[in-house]
């Protein structure tokens, strides 16, 4: 499985951006995938409490928003939703299509605690 | 694209750039969670470029002949180009010493529990493997349908191989695998006339139907059938890589297309 190694290469992301912004902690991660991404969701977000532990994302709570795939068809230039092994334009039933979205994993953004300032009295 | 300037935030995306939330800053990132992997695959391919050598990811399930077509290979380009081959596999050396055997220099990663290849690994082998003077870099995939389409290694070409006693369900069954292909050899091919529910028709309209438009071939790497139109395509892929490495251009294979024009929708 390898959902665990993207969660730790997450994890590392996530906790050089709260480092760059001397943050305390992260509150929140944000992430969109898509069903062609190869990876699932559900075994990501499995992953995640055991991937941050002891990390500065400790804690923190991952929300996963779903991708639809949707094509855009060569042929007759509509736009339609698709499944996965079936990438097919739903209008007109032409195989040229492109994806439009589907293929997502992306990390969107993180929700940073900021450390209390103790220099300013 | 950097991680904290905020200089990939556009009108679409701006709902989730630095917004408080209850105490909290939002920053947006906007990266792909393998980005890591993926700096060390343009890395990677920057070696491969500057060697002026064409990498090949072959990936496909356990045992649907990826070896056999490498041992193939070598015997038929013996005299014409100096072939290198990285082996990923879960244990043993086995398959490199099949590779060694044939007098072609061939490197074994073990991955132990991974069950694909990453950009990292393929870097460390690079370091211990002598690129200079090879025209073509094989990379052997762990056997798996599943995650190694998902880790760029820095390859210029995927290659999957479907044998036909897999079943010609396998590309609707496994979509962002094949989808990765850049080229699809239907292997083992000398077995056909065995087999009744294999359709080579039936694999590649699955295929199509993932909006692939590679090409596909059959051969019969153990009974040197077919061969020829796989040799013709390494040796015009050879040809591109070379008209590229002059211009100083370079490619990525199949799904980086797809993650690269994901990117740029972002701009
Ligand atoms: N009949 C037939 N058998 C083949 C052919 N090519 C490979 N095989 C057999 O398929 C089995 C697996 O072949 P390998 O080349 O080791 O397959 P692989 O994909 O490298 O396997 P892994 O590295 O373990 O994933 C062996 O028993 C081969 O002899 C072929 O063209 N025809
Ligand atoms: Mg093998
Ligand atoms: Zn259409
Ligand atoms: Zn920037
Ligand atoms: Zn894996
Ligand atoms: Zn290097």
């Amino acid at each position: 499985m390898h959902e665990l190694s993207v969660c730790q290469s997450l994890v590392d992301q996530v906790e050089q951006i709260a480092l760059t912004h001397g943050a305390k902690s992260v509150e929140l991660v944000k992430l969109r995938i898509g069903p062609l991404s190869g990876v699932e969701p559900l075994l990501l977000q499995h992953a995640y409490p055991f991937a941050s532990a002891g990390t500065l994302a400790a804690e923190s709570t991952l929300v996963i928003e779903l991708v639809p795939i949707k094509v855009s068809c060569e042929a007759c230039g509509t736009e339609t939703e698709a499944e996965p092994g079936w990438l097919v334009c739903g209008a007109c039933g032409s195989c040229h299509t492109t994806l439009v979205s589907g293929d997502e994993m992306m990390l969107m953004s993180v929700e940073l605690i900021a450390a209390e300032r103790t220099n300013h009295v | 694209m950097c991680d904290t300037c905020g200089c990939n935030i556009t009108p679409g995306n701006r709902e989730f750039a630095y917004k408080p939330v209850n105490g909290a800053t939002a920053v947006a990132v906007l990266k792909s969670l393998l980005a890591r992997n993926d700096d060390q695959a343009i890395h990677n391919r920057q070696h491969f470029d500057k060697h002026r050598l064409l990498a090949i990811n072959l990936m496909s399930s356990p045992g649907s002949g990826k070896t056999a077509l490498l041992e193939a290979t070598i015997d038929a380009l013996r005299d014409e180009y100096r072939i290198g081959v990285i082996e990923g596999d879960l244990e043993t050396e086995n398959d490199a010493k099949r590779i060694r055997a044939k007098g072609v220099p061939a490197y074994q990663i073990t991955t132990g529990s991974a069950c694909h290849l990453d950009a990292h690994m393929v870097h460390d082998a690079l370091h211990q493997f002598p690129l200079a003077g090879l025209d073509i870099l094989f990379i052997e995939n762990v056997g798996n349908l599943v995650c190694p389409a998902s880790f760029d290694l820095g390859q210029h070409r995927n290659v999957i191989l479907l044998s036909v006693t897999e079943g010609d369900d396998k590309p609707a069954k496994y979509p962002v695998m094949f989808r990765a292909a850049d080229l699809v050899l239907f292997t083992k091919s000398d077995l056909l006339p065995l087999l009744d529910d294999f359709s080579p028709a039936r694999a590649e309209a699955n295929l199509r139907n993932l909006a692939s438009t590679v090409p596909v071939m059959q051969l019969a790497a153990r009974k040197a059938l077919g061969l020829q139109p796989w040799l013709e395509w390494l040796r015009s892929e050879l040809a591109q890589q070379h008209a590229r490495v002059d211009q100083g251009e370079t490619t990525r294979s199949g799904i980086q297309a797809g993650v690269m024009r994901l990117h740029e929708a972002f701009r």
